[in-house]
């Protein structure tokens, strides 16, 4: 994969305008971890990316066959699929601070 | 084992087992693994843990009718099949036919954040939905410890793993995990620690350059197991284990008797040659003629339109061929006909263990009625003393179940005793043959001894063993008073023999001469003396008669002296002589 410096180190404010942030989260079930991992994704799009991203909530209970694609082991698991490069995030999403590192919406 | 062997397969008691299909595993383990449970095999890289697994999802799906999943970790699915392809399993076709069902798990550590709680459900989910798609009856995840280096909290990990074996057992899936062989532990990342129904421990190790891969169970719950360490391996149509005692001694012994093509052999065996389908070792320093012998004992075989398998380990097929053609024994039609296969190589080629899954094979293949090793000495060179006689006994129970007949060379070295070397097989074999030079007057010639030969009352006559352009000859060997003579010196004792008898009967004329003449001899001494006796008496006489006439004279004389004296003589003369006697004066 060709990546370029600019793809690997974004920081905020960085973005372009029209970029919208693709987000998958993959969950099992209505677990607690699950509903908090919602939970806390939600508030924290709202914070930082709103109004320019989209969260697809993915229940492999319902959908087993889509673990495969993007190799999801852990549950719960934050995919960002837009912009590149693919970031994954796991666990509830609780610890803020590193899912905004792991986001690339605060520098490591 | 405890458990009779001939019972296959074994009669599973206790523990329902799933038939692995490789082979002789499932005899080591008296039916397979444990069904329904998740069993760890762990080793060093490159000892052939994917393989195992993969070879127990193969057979299971085209053996036993049980669909597999694989759950690969670190190869993905072309490295995978490229992998098997090599050992003939189509796991493509497998997938297409849906028995066999491959998901790639991959995980790279520094794509993943860890912002809080989580588990393994993802993975399960996985596991479950791979499992269902084609109704999986077993299951390999290659290797679980890829998680460790992808996961960062191990707290969370060991957790998800006792659940996940758990689970496992809960699906009812026989699951065969892997693991890295760790310091001191069976694995690295102590996944034992997990899984306590079945260990499996495969290790390679290298002796004299050459690899041997060896399999142990280490653990296997509720079941009896072999727990030695069986040596296996990696051939064109998967493993093989070897145990050593997977046949047992258990195999019907024939009544057969098969001629050994030399009329007097046969004889010296009991008169009927040797049983189908027993070993014979024949041994005998170098140049002995073991190689002519064994090439008498193929030609007789061929020639009763047996199959014959021969390895030679030290000379070429048409190299044998040329030199039995020269004492009379020509090969080549047989060879021509298909009767006889030759399998010549280096022992060094390969290990032990190849030698003999090479031998395996070629008589599943071939399907002979005798096998030839020639020598078994040669395997010397690539194992210690016990290893190869735990390989050729694994080879003699492997002919004899199949009732073939095992012909084994054995070169004795100059310096040891003849009976002792041998690899120490000679207690495996029914049949023994010595041949060995008998020296003597600058010769040195062959003598054939029957050592042993069980079930049959064998000769316990040497044989002087003469080869010519004829073949092969048994001659009596002289036996007497200066010992074992052969060769030349046989034909120059039994000369001697006779000029002996000659010269004895002309002793003895030339005795009874010298009696007769002493008997002569003596008579004349007799008569000699005699005469001389005769002689001596005669003088005897004469001096009597001559000493009487000198008293006569002598007293005559005193008379005339005493006359001339004129003495009353015969007084005086009384008188005086009295006096001198008595000594009173």
């Amino acid at each position: 994969m060709k990546t370029a410096l600019a793809d690997v180190y974004r920081p905020e404010g960085a973005l372009g305008g029209d970029d919208v942030w693709e987000m998958r989260l993959y969950i099992a079930g209505q677990t607690r971890k699950s509903l908090a991992a919602i939970a806390n994704l939600t508030r924290l799009c709202e914070e930082h990316l709103q109004g320019k991203y989209r969260i697809e909530v993915i229940d492999l209970l319902e959908q087993p066959q889509r673990a495969q694609g993007d190799q999801i082991l852990a549950i719960p698991t934050l995919v960002r699929k837009l912009p590149a490069p693919m970031r994954k995030i796991i666990g509830d999403l609780s610890n803020t601070d590193r899912v905004l590192v792991g986001l690339d919406l605060r520098a490591r | 084992m405890s458990q009779p062997v001939n019972e296959t397969p074994p009669a599973p008691r206790g523990i329902e087992k799933a038939p692995t299909g490789i082979r002789g595993f499932d005899e080591i383990t008296q039916g397979g693994l444990p069904r329904g449970r998740p069993t760890l095999v762990c080793g060093s890289a490159g000892c052939g843990k994917t393989l195992f697994g993969l070879e127990f999802l193969v057979r299971g799906a085209t053996q036993f009718d049980e669909p597999g999943a694989i759950v690969s970790f670190e190869e993905n699915i072309e490295e995978l099949t490229q992998n098997v392809a090599s050992l003939g399993f189509d796991l493509d076709e497998l997938v297409a036919q849906k028995k066999l069902v491959i998901d790639y798990v991959h995980v790279e550590r520094s794509e993943i954040e860890e912002t809080g709680e989580y588990d393994l459900d993802g993975l399960f989910v996985r596991l479950a939905y791979t499992i269902d798609s084609i109704g999986a009856k077993r299951i390999v995840l290659d290797t679980l410890e890829a998680l460790f280096a992808a996961l960062p909290n191990e707290g969370i990990l060991r957790a998800e793993l006792r659940r996940l074996f758990r689970w496992l057992k809960d699906r009812g899936v026989t699951a065969v995990i892997t693991g890295e062989r760790g310091d001191g532990a069976l694995t690295r990342r102590g996944l034992e620690e997990y899984v306590s129904d079945c260990v499996i421990l495969l290790e390679q190790r290298v002796r004299e350059r050459v690899a041997t891969r060896y399999l142990r169970v280490v653990k296997y719950r509720g079941t009896s197991h072999g727990t030695n360490e069986y040596p296996f391996l990696v051939q064109e149509d998967g493993i093989s284990v070897l145990p050593v005692t997977s046949l047992g001694l258990t195999h019907v012994a024939s009544d057969e008797r098969i001629s050994t093509g030399i009329p007097r052999l046969d004889a010296m065996l009991g008169g009927k040659g040797l049983y189908r389908g027993s070993s014979v070792l024949l041994s005998g320093t170098a140049g002995t003629g073991k190689t002519s012998l064994s090439a008498y004992l193929v030609a007789a075989a061929c020639k009763r339109g047996e199959r014959v398998l021969y390895f030679a380990f030290e000379e070429s097929q048409s190299q044998i061929i040329r030199n039995m053609r020269s004492i009379g024994v020509d090969l080549k039609p047989y060879v021509d006909g298909g009767l006889l296969r030759y399998q010549t190589a280096r022992p060094t080629l390969f290990g032990l263990e190849m030698h003999l899954a090479t031998i395996h094979r070629q008589v599943d293949e071939f399907g002979p009625s005798m096998v030839v090793v020639d020598p078994i000495t040669n395997f010397m060179a690539i194992g210690s003393e016990l290893e190869v006689s735990s390989m050729l006994m694994r080879l003699i129970d492997f002919l004899k179940s199949r009732l073939i007949t095992g012909v084994f060379t054995s070169l004795t070295g100059g310096g040891n005793a003849l009976e002792r070397t041998d690899v120490g097989v000679s207690s495996l074999m029914d049949t023994w043959l010595l041949v060995r030079f008998l020296e003597g007057n600058g010769e040195r010639n062959r003598g054939l001894y029957v050592l042993k030969s069980r079930g049959m009352q064998h000769s316990n006559q040497v044989r002087e063993y003469v080869l010519s352009e004829r073949g092969i000859e048994l001659l009596d060997v002289y036996a007497g008073s200066s010992g074992v003579l052969t060769g030349a010196a046989r034909l120059a004792q039994e000369a001697k023999e006779r000029a002996e008898a000659q010269l004895r009967l002309q002793e003895m004329e030339r005795k009874q001469r010298e009696l007769e003449r002493k008997r002569a001899l003596l008579e004349a001494q007799i008569a000699a003396m005699r005469a001389q006796f005769e002689a001596e008496e005669a003088e005897m006489t004469t001096t009597s008669r001559e000493h009487a006439q000198f008293e006569k004279e002598l007293s005559r004389d005193r008379e005339d002296l005493a006359r001339a004296r004129h003495a009353d003589a015969a007084r005086d003369t009384t008188h005086v002589h009295v006096n001198l006697n008595g000594g009173a004066e």
